[in-house]
């Protein structure tokens, strides 16, 4: 191992050599990037919030650095930031508490 | 309401910075930081520019800087202004000096600045002979001054009077990201001045008196897409606040003055300046707003833009001085380059009408 500790914010920087060893499919992962986040139906900053609140759901150092910093570059604020964390944080939440239906459901085949 | 001052002037504090020489040296990796960037005037060589110069197309805008006296301290400026800056005020003499050019002259808009151009005592006298030369006249109003003294409260009608078109800093539509920047209580004082220019028409359609924001960011990153940013600002502001606005121009950052020491401060200058350099535009280059406008300092020194003055970096050539004012001359010169140009080239690029590519 050349490092003792995981999540180095420097090799956020390295990002662009995951084409190093497979070139066609790195650059297609990075042409399809840069079309998604593209202003369409949404605009960068709604989309750029979405990344955000990903980041967080799929716990991930790197992307919660780079879309804090793309969420203000596309004119977000923290007000803004911080609610698309809750809506991230929300849903993972839900989707334990919906499980509790079926810990129910079992729960009332097992009980008089 | 008042505002809480977020910053204090580099020269109040004695900063080293306040020397523009000493934030020269910085720029160039001589104090400070030892980051060798490549020099811009390499940059636009290799981008195409012949010999890394830069000439005027022609000058259609003539700037004032009129003073460094302003009623907010806000904590990115480039012109180091604050309510402590009162000595620095274009005086009665130099502004005639200033209008016999523009009566001599076919340059179609003066854009005033400051500081708060509003405190110098003979702002309202050379915004009226102005509109009598049938000048364009921009205002650049920081909004706030408009409701700090009774004194001031009626500037809406006297912009509307002489045709003013006002240009007004508003760093976010979220009270926590201006007052960040510009100091506590700014927005709230922002909103009540933009609603008073509403009221009489400034930034409505159909009455033809114009009434743009400037989009800053608030903290070392760079601006997002100017119309993304405009659409976002109008609904928001209408939707929580119900001001609206004509246009809004995304302005960079420039990395001098207050914004070089909070990058400085902050240990983000390096990452900043490489940010401006991997964005560099070429063809943002030859839409930069020093190719038509010339800059003019509250003591009358001619200079190609407000942050060139800023860094003390006169015009090339002998004639310096309003007083000397030569056309021909100046359409005629180099401007003056050096690494903050990075600034005005990143991107969609930035000038003080907004993004230019």
């Amino acid at each position: 191992m050349s490092k003792k500790h995981y999540f180095d914010p420097e090799d956020l920087k390295k990002f662009g050599n995951i084409t190093d060893w497979q070139k066609s499919m790195g650059d297609k992962y990075f042409a399809w990037y840069s079309e998604v986040m593209k202003e369409g139906a949404l605009t960068e900053r709604e989309k750029s919030l979405i990344a955000l609140a990903v980041a967080h759901a799929v716990q991930c150092p790197y992307c919660i650095d780079a879309y804090t910093a793309t969420s203000f570059e596309k004119g977000a604020d923290e007000a803004q930031m911080m609610e698309a964390v809750h809506v991230a944080a929300v849903i993972r939440a839900g989707s334990s508490l919906v499980f509790s239906t079926q810990m129910m459901n079992h729960a009332k085949d097992l009980t008089m | 309401m008042g505002i809480h001052q977020k910053s204090k002037s580099l020269v109040s504090r004695h900063s080293e910075l306040s020397d523009t020489f000493y934030q020269l040296r910085v720029l160039n990796g001589q104090e400070r930081t030892d980051a060798d960037f490549p020099k811009f005037v390499d940059r636009i060589k290799a981008a195409g520019f012949h010999d890394g110069r830069l000439s005027p197309t022609r000058i259609d805008i003539f700037q004032l800087n009129v003073g460094k006296l302003c009623n907010q301290t806000c904590a990115h400026c480039h012109v180091d202004a604050g309510p402590d800056r009162k000595a620095e005020n274009m005086t009665r003499e130099t502004f005639e000096l200033c209008l016999d050019v523009l009566a001599r002259y076919d340059i179609p808009t003066v854009d005033i600045t400051g500081g708060a151009p509003e405190m110098n005592p003979h702002f309202r006298w050379f915004v009226e002979e102005c509109y009598k030369l049938g000048k364009h006249v921009i205002v650049r109003c920081n909004l706030t001054i408009i409701v700090a003294h009774k004194k001031y409260r009626d500037l809406p009608e006297f912009f509307a009077a002489n045709g003013v078109e006002v240009v007004s800093s508003l760093p976010h539509y979220a009270a926590l990201r201006t007052d960040s920047q510009r100091g506590d209580g700014v927005f709230d004082d922002s909103m009540e001045a933009l609603k008073m220019l509403n009221a009489i028409g400034y930034g409505v359609t159909g009455t033809g008196l114009t009434l743009n924001l400037v989009y800053n960011p608030t903290g070392s990153f760079l601006p997002g897409n100017q119309a993304s940013l405009e659409s976002d600002f109008k609904s928001q502001l209408m939707r929580k606040q119900g001001v609206t606005f004509n246009n809004l121009f995304a302005i960079t950052n420039m990395p001098i003055s207050r914004f070089l020491d909070y990058l400085l401060e902050t240990g983000q200058y390096e990452n900043y300046m490489q940010s401006l350099i991997e964005a560099f535009n070429p063809g943002a280059v030859s839409s930069v707003m020093c190719r038509n406008t010339i800059s003019v300092s509250y003591e009358g020194y001619l200079y190609d833009c407000d942050f060139n003055q800023m860094l003390d970096l006169k015009v090339a050539g002998p004639l310096t001085h309003i007083r000397d004012f030569d056309l021909q001359l100046l359409q005629n010169r180099d401007i003056v380059l050096n690494q903050h140009c990075y600034g005005c080239t990143a991107g969609a690029g930035s000038s003080c009408g907004g993004q230019v590519a």
